[in-house]
Order: C-alpha cells, then structure tokens, then sequence
C-alpha cells in the first residue's frame, strides 16, 4: 500500500545512518521543529580543508524526519561549509524520492536546517513551508454567488 | 425582529446520539473515501447547525455595528449581541451578564488577565502559581508578566497518574502566590482538576484564582459560584460554535476595579485633549468593534448544549473515554497518559506507540479518514515531565461514535503493520 513509508524510509528510520554525536566537534547545532516538538542535533568534523570529514546527528522524531537525516548525512563528507549552505530542498527531497505533504514539509527539512545551521554558527533563516492557494478556490463554491 | 440565534427547527430537543451527529453537517465528509471520524475535537469541535445558521440569518439580516446607531439595524444587532452575553452568562452559571467579556479565544482571555489584573496587582518578587499540565496559553501570558514586573513563578508537579499533586500544591501556597492559575481538563491528560477545593485553598492563602476552561466548558455543566474562582477563560470553537470568539468571566466586584486591557473605541466613557475616562465593564475590556456574528454563534452553540444537556454532555465524554481506554489498552505496546479508567476519567486519550511516531501514526490514521493531532498539544513543560517529545491524541466531541473508537483501533493496527511491528 505504502508510497510514503516504504522500505527504504522505515530501514532509515529504524536504523539511521550516522546517529551519534562526534566529540570534540567542529560545529554543532540543534534544532527543534515547533509544529511537533521534535529535535535535532547535528555534529560536524571539519578536515584541513574546512570541509566535512565525519558528521553525526540524533535526536527525537518521526520516521520521515529522521530518514530524510539519515538520507542527508549519507551525502556530506566532503563538502565545503558554503556547498552545505548551498543545498536546495529539493537535494532532500530527492533523497527521500516520495511525495512530501505540505504538513510534512517540515519533518522532511529539519535535518537540512540543522545542517545549514551548524554551518552558519546560528539558526539559518527559513521560509515557511507549504504553499498558499486561493482561498476563494479552496473553500467557496464561486457558483452559488 | 426575527430571533437572530438558536432555535432552528434542525437543532430541536436532540435525543439520541444519531439526532446529535446530524446537527454537525462536517460529520457528512468523507477523507480518503470513509466518513471521517473526527477525533480532533479538543482543538477544535464542528460546527453545530444551529450556530452556523444563527450566524448566517445575522450576517444576511441584521448586521450593524453595535451600541452605536439609533437605526433599527444597530438595534437589533445590539440586542443580539447582548443576548448572546446573556446567554453565554446564563450557560457557565455567571451571577450577572455584565462578568462576561467577550475577547477572541481563550488564550485572549488570560492575556486581558496577565495584563490588566497583573500589571496593575503582582509585582517584584511575588509569585504566580501554575501546574505542570498547563496549555501555553496559560504558561506564556504569566511567563511575560513575570519578566515584566519581576515576579516569580512557581509549578504545582503532576503524579504519575497525571493527576496534581494537592500536598506539594498547599506547600507551594506557603509561598503566598498572588495568582494560582490552572486548567480545569487537561487538554492532554484528559484530567479534571479539583477546582472548587484549588479555589478555597488558594483563597485561604490570599491567592486569586484563574482557571482555563476552553477543554472544560465543552464537557462539563458549569457553575462559578460553585467552581468559586475569580477568572473562568473559555472558548468558542472548542464548543461547537466559531473561530474568533471567547470569554472571559470574572467577579464583578474585581472586573470593576481592573483597569482597561487595550484602549479604543466603546471602551470609553469620555474622550478629551486632556485624557481618557473608561466605561463600565464589560464595555470597559471590549476595545473596538468586536466579533458580533462570531458571539451570536457561540451562544447559539451553548443553547444547543443546553437543549441536549450538559450532564448528559459529561456523561457521553466519560462514556467515550472509558471505551477507548478500555480498546487501546489492547495495543501492544501502547503507553496511556493519563488517569486510569474510572469515574471522572474525561477525554480526550493521549498515548504512544513504541516504535512508531506519533506523527506517522496520525499520517496513517488519516489514510482511514481517522483524524487525531501528533505532537506536543502546546504543553511542552507537561511533555518534558512525561519525558516525550510528542503524543497522538484523540479528543471526543458529543458526536463521537464507539464505531468511530473501533476505526481508530482499526487504523493502529495498521500503522504496526506498515511499520512491522
């Protein structure tokens, strides 16, 4: 039945990739989403190059937060602090490969937040999630006026 | 005039639980191809017929601005407007019309309180007393005051039951509180508080009372005098009735020597160059043209509770509850927090699943058009003395179905599933 919790999110969910934290960390941000009160903590090794060398994250959340993490982290050694700043959502989401409701939204990015966060050394800023419709369209039928 | 709330022959004298339902024309969607078995009520009910038609006649026939015109239109919408305090004061057993304010929502209401009572009453160094089961609403209004006059606040612990600690709470009156503010039902424990009793304590200690009824006053038969605290917050949406639209009830002895929450117009009594002086109350914490029609729903709302009852009201809640209690207690794996069944057990029912999230369980409820909220209910310091991060919820309303329990149970067993459990 399930598109969105297929196999590969409920593997990354039940056994997430680089979960832990690295002691002695180079940057370090937590996060938490408000809608739900779930948490992130992100930790980053740097190399002599200033890119990333190991990263970990744990925390408390739900199956897609922590896969889209999980997922995420997979894809990070290696880059600058300025590529990770540069990552569109849409790296996620493609990681994820599944339709994100807009209330979802959220759980999917929490974790590319954190990540931006750590890079930058505070909270990065971030639109809100979720598109605005017409609301003329959404809930009035226009052929009864 | 025509009667401008209530009495619309769709919401006469329901009788039974399928007369109720068909007041509630939402109860008629489907999601996900099933009839949507709402279980969200607890942050915000359907709307009753009666009050989306008291509503509507209002806004097609008799809107004015109120307290103002001398035409025949202004006249009626201030005589509906007013009706619907007296209603609303009639419903929670308020001694005279004049207690009630009428403000957004609950959350407004005790905003007026932290402001108008509290700027003018607490200050360095005294204390406010709350609970580790309180709502933010009834957390953030007095974390402000404090910082702003320097008080302190103090939390009355929960059991492991869910239920206060009364011994810790008569030693934190020791510390002679000048407030004790508390909810009435615990929006996620489902726990009645001991109101009257918290009342007379805190009196005896020199404390004044505020109580969050928005998850109360649509459970429960309301009475003041009886309650015998000093604020009562309440709120529209939660009881069948609109967005937009609450009250606040206060003794009038104290309404009248609070002064003004926001300044404008109908709050006044005169305006010069030189100052302001203020009308009575309730027109005193009523700044500006307020929500007419949404008052007009909400009271209509509360006649329709009154036809059905509100014993009988507390009774289908308990009974509610008690069944999904006894179901979920089936779950492997499932954790309750709250009381244990028994007598005054409310709604709404708050657990986890191990293993599964709550937000991906309510995604998966939702896909059996099953609606229960995930998350922290807006009570992050109840949710950290739980040790959780977030809970699925299901909250009852007077239409709520065992059927609709037997789905929910349906839907979990389905979330163990899809995650292998």
């Amino acid at each position: 039945m399930d598109e969105l919790y297929r196999d590969q999110i409920l593997e990354h969910y039940k056994r997430p990739h680089n979960f832990g934290r690295i002691e002695g960390a180079d940057l370090e941000f937590e996060d938490t989403n408000p809608f739900c009160g779930d948490e992130q903590h992100v930790t980053i090794r740097l190399d002599e190059d200033d890119k990333v060398a190991e990263i970990a994250f744990d925390g408390k959340g739900c199956a897609i937060s922590t896969a889209a993490t999980s997922l995420l982290t997979d894809e990070l050694v290696g880059m600058s602090r300025q590529e990770l700043l540069r990552l569109p959502k849409d790296f996620v989401l493609e990681l994820l490969g599944i339709d994100i409701s807009a209330t979802r939204m959220k759980c999917a990015m929490l974790g590319l937040k954190v990540v931006k966060s750590a890079s930058l050394g505070k909270s990065a800023e971030w639109e809100d999630e979720g598109e605005a419709g017409d609301p003329a369209e959404a809930v009035v039928d226009l052929g009864q006026i | 005039m025509e009667p401008v709330s209530a009495k619309s022959p769709a919401a006469a004298a329901p009788s039974s639980l399928e007369k109720i339902r068909a007041a509630f024309p939402a109860l008629e969607r489907e999601v996900h191809g099933r009839p949507v078995a709402y279980l969200d009520s607890g942050a915000s009910s359907q709307r009753v017929l009666a009050s989306i038609q008291s509503v509507d006649r209002y806004e097609r026939r008799h809107h004015s601005n109120v307290h103002r015109g001398s035409h025949t239109l202004s006249a009626e919408a201030t005589e509906a407007y007013e009706g619907a305090r007296a209603t609303v004061a009639d419903h929670i057993g308020a001694a005279d019309r004049r207690e009630v304010v009428f403000v957004r929502n609950a959350t407004e209401a005790i905003n007026l309180v932290a402001r108008a009572w509290g700027d003018a009453s607490v200050g360095a160094g005294d204390r406010i007393l709350l609970t580790e089961m309180e709502h933010h609403s009834n957390i953030v209004p007095w974390q402000q005051l404090a910082e702003r006059v320097g008080a302190e606040i103090d939390w009355t612990p929960i059991d492991d039951e869910g239920q206060l600690d009364m011994d810790a709470f008569t030693t934190l009156l020791e510390r002679g509180p000048k407030l004790v503010a508390v909810t009435h039902v615990s929006n996620v424990l489902g726990t009645e508080n001991p109101i009257a009793e918290i009342a007379r304590l805190a009196h005896e200690a020199g404390a004044l009372v505020l109580c969050d009824g928005a998850q109360a006053a649509p459970k429960v038969p309301l009475d003041m005098a009886e309650l015998g605290v000093d604020f009562y917050a309440i709120t529209g949406h939660k009881l069948y009735g609109p967005t937009g639209i609450g009250a606040l009830w206060t003794r009038l002895d104290l309404l009248r020597e609070m002064p003004p929450f926001l300044g404008g117009g109908s709050m006044i009594r005169k305006v010069t160059k030189a100052g302001t002086t203020y009308a009575d109350p309730p027109a005193r914490f009523e700044a500006g043209t307020p929500a007419i029609a949404q008052a007009i729903g909400m009271a209509s709302a509360m006649r329709w509770l009154d036809m059905v009852g509100m014993e009988a009201v507390r009774e289908h809640e308990e009974a509610i509850a008690d069944y999904t209690l006894e179901r979920v207690a089936e779950v492997p794996d499932l954790r309750v927090f709250g009381p244990p069944r028994g007598p005054g057990r409310l709604g709404p029912v708050s657990f986890e699943i191990k293993g599964i999230h709550a937000h991906d369980i309510a995604e998966i409820l939702d896909r059996h058009g099953v609606a229960v909220r995930a998350g922290h209910h807006c009570a992050q310091p109840l949710m950290d003395r739980l040790e959780i991060a977030a809970t699925a919820r299901a909250s009852f309303g007077v239409y709520t179905t065992t059927e609709e329990i037997d789905r929910l149970l349906d839907g979990l067993e389905d979330a163990r599933k899809v995650f292998g459990l």
